[in-house]
């Protein structure tokens, strides 16, 4: 499939692949999406704004060049940011494909990083090359502002220009947490918001500090995604008790909604309010508690994304949703174009064939 | 204007502490009640100089947390150790400060419950008929007064909204003028500027009622500051009103936003349950 290779594709002219509960598929329109929204629904999007995670910068044991893409912190709070896990690349930047960047210089424990007005210490290394933690110097309002004004926004050489930080947020971003936009967002405007509201639907937020997507490397892809702290507000569980009620269903813009949504479900359609981790991985094993509807973006079959679609609709149906998006000329990634797909009718588990059950019952034996 | 136990908003405030002793016990706890801002997340830009500065001070005073933008990081340094706010370098006239500047009012208050555009340049200085005005001088003072406003507002716009579906009642405040009204000869590229962020203000409180966020334009009158004194010299200070005087009123007017918000939250939100009918 392609990439979409700028941020203008991402406007309202996006296209929406929509699979329905019967995994019937159809074509439309991005702006279409709140007519399949319905009185009673809830609609809820991750508000988390981007930070600008790439920093470019030396490591001063060698004097190499490098780039550190910050990829994990522990924690939401504004004011616990000295600690990240992060991804560090050798000499270049986004314009050479992660995959053929050069490997950062060999990093000890203790090596220090300079990168522009912030410095850094390699606080524990992850038993691979490229993923280490690192702990800035100096005050939270130091580090903030260093972050601020000398990050990047991380970004693949699918697209071309140099992207600017309002690329990166949707429009209701609010808390810098996320490395790399909650792009689902993309597709929400304030006028969609008030169109959803003037169908009797409502709209909530949830904050999730959404990680990266791809580090171009498989052995360290293969740990994506990183857990991820989230913070669910006191009004957005309030609503979807509600919804759950009222016979509403609950439409996660994005995947990183639906993980940090199932990570704090209780019994009886509740999600715990306030702050989690998300450390578990979504995929054809997993029951879903709450989220009745997702939409996101056309996801390349093996990655951490496409995994989790498969908690919604069986592989045949995905495999139909594939085919569509691939004759369709549907873009991928960040930019690209989107899909909504509701959960299967029926439990996804019973509509697979006979000898797969098996399999996916031991799946959820030793998941956990 | 309000009357507080012995005394107007006009004269000395009671303070929170001890110092204004005539005021007896329940006329602070009603004053409290009215004009406290504890817990509000507030950003102030231009908080280094004049109204802005007065105004740090003020919400700093009622318990607000605040942080404020300004351009020059010798006065922001100063500013931030003299009250304790948080002090942010940036320039709200450049389109490539915005993010920065909203990245950091964001995580050093956790998020934003009130935003006062207050930041303004008057155009050329000194002040020149329309006629001698060059663009550029007119292009600053749209971009400082009308677009960098905007732009602000636009970037905390998410986190505005997030405030208000948390049951707090959020608040943009731009400072506006007289001359947004009057047509006063020389005052050309700051009235218009000003004036375009008065109707500004009118059109996103129309567009924002929905989500919760109110938005208001206030003339804070003629104030005795480094911006006044650049346009006009030859005042006589005396004659001027003092910042912190208008800084109080400001106050009162998100304090009485906030004390509403508090009222609307115990009324309807149990805190304790979230079991509660959210209206459609």
């Amino acid at each position: 499939m392609k990439p979409s290779t700028s941020p203008a594709d991402r406007a309202g002219r996006g296209r929406l692949l929509v699979i329905d509960e019967d995994g019937c598929l159809s074509h439309r329109v991005r702006a279409d999406f709140p007519s399949f929204v319905e009185r009673h629904d809830l609609v809820i999007a991750n508000d988390a704004s981007t930070i600008p995670a790439s920093l470019p910068g030396i490591h001063l044991p060698t004097g190499a060049a490098i780039e550190v893409r910050l990829a994990g912190r522990d924690s939401l709070s504004s004011r616990r940011v000295t600690r990240f896990t992060a991804v560090l690349f050798g000499a270049g930047d986004y314009r050479t494909p992660t995959e053929h960047r050069p490997l950062p210089p060999a990093v000890r424990e203790g090596d220090r990083l300079q990168l522009g007005p912030l410095h850094a210490v390699v606080t524990g290394l992850h038993g691979h090359p490229r993923l280490i933690e690192l702990s800035f110097d100096g005050s939270p309002s130091k580090i903030w502002e260093g972050l601020a004004r000398h990050g990047r926004p991380i970004q693949y050489a699918h697209v071309r220009e140099p992207l600017a930080i309002w690329d990166t947020w949707t429009r209701i971003a609010s808390q810098p947490v996320a490395f790399e936009p909650p792009s689902a967002g993309f597709l929400l405007t304030w006028r969609m918001i008030h169109d959803l509201r003037a169908r009797g639907a409502h709209v909530a937020t949830i904050t999730h500090a959404a990680g990266i997507s791809s580090t171009g490397d498989d052995r360290l892809d293969a740990r994506l995604p990183f857990d991820e702290p989230y913070f669910i507000p006191r009004s957005t569980a309030a609503l979807i008790q509600q919804t759950k009620r009222q016979g509403g269903r609950v439409i996660a813009i994005g995947t990183t909604v639906v993980r940090a949504l199932e990570h704090a479900a209780e019994p009886h359609g509740r999600v715990k309010v306030g702050n989690g981790v998300a450390t578990q991985r979504i995929g054809p094993q997993t029951s879903l508690r709450v989220v009745d509807a997702i939409v996101s973006g056309v996801h390349e079959p093996g990655s951490s994304h496409y995994e989790l679609l498969r908690a919604f609709q069986t592989d045949d149906v995905l495999r139909e949703m594939d085919e569509e998006a691939e004759a369709g000329g549907y873009l991928t990634h960040e930019f690209g174009d989107s899909i909504f797909m509701t959960k299967a009718a029926a439990p996804v588990a019973y509509r697979l064939a006979p000898d797969h059950r098996l399999a996916v019952t031991a799946a959820v034996g030793s998941g956990g | 204007m309000v009357n507080v136990g012995t005394g107007t908003l006009n004269e000395e405030p009671p303070e929170l502490g001890t110092r204004n002793r005539e005021l007896g016990t329940t006329a602070m706890e009603a004053y409290m009640t009215d004009h406290h801002c504890a817990g509000l997340r507030v950003a102030i830009t231009g908080g280094t100089s004049g109204l802005g500065r007065a105004l740090v001070r003020e919400l700093i005073d009622r318990g607000a947390d605040v942080a404020f933008v300004a351009r020059h990081r010798d006065a922001v340094e100063q500013v931030a150790r003299d009250t304790g706010a948080h002090g942010i370098v940036g320039d709200v006239s450049r389109k490539d400060d915005i993010h920065p500047i909203a990245i950091q009012i964001l995580a050093a208050l956790g998020g934003v419950d009130v935003l006062v555009n207050n930041a303004s340049s008057l155009g050329p200085v000194p002040l020149v008929p329309l006629a001698d005005t060059e663009c550029e001088d007119f292009e600053l003072a749209l971009d400082t007064n009308v677009l960098g406003p905007f732009r602000l507002t636009k970037t905390l716009l998410g986190s505005l909204a997030a405030s208000a579906r948390e049951g707090r009642q959020p608040l943009i405040i731009n400072i506006s003028s007289d001359a947004a009204v009057t047509p006063y000869p020389n005052w050309g590229a700051y009235g218009a500027s000003k004036a375009a962020l008065q109707h500004l203000s009118r059109i996103w409180n129309a567009e924002l009622n929905e989500e919760g966020i109110h938005v208001i334009a206030v003339d804070p009158g003629d104030m005795d500051t480094p911006m006044h004194a650049l346009a006009i010299p030859e005042a006589d200070p005396a004659s001027l009103k003092r910042p912190a005087d208008s800084a109080r009123e400001i106050a009162d007017l998100i304090a009485s936003a906030s004390a509403k918000a508090t009222a609307d939250r115990s009324m309807q939100r149990p805190t304790h349950d979230v079991e509660v009918e959210v209206a459609s």
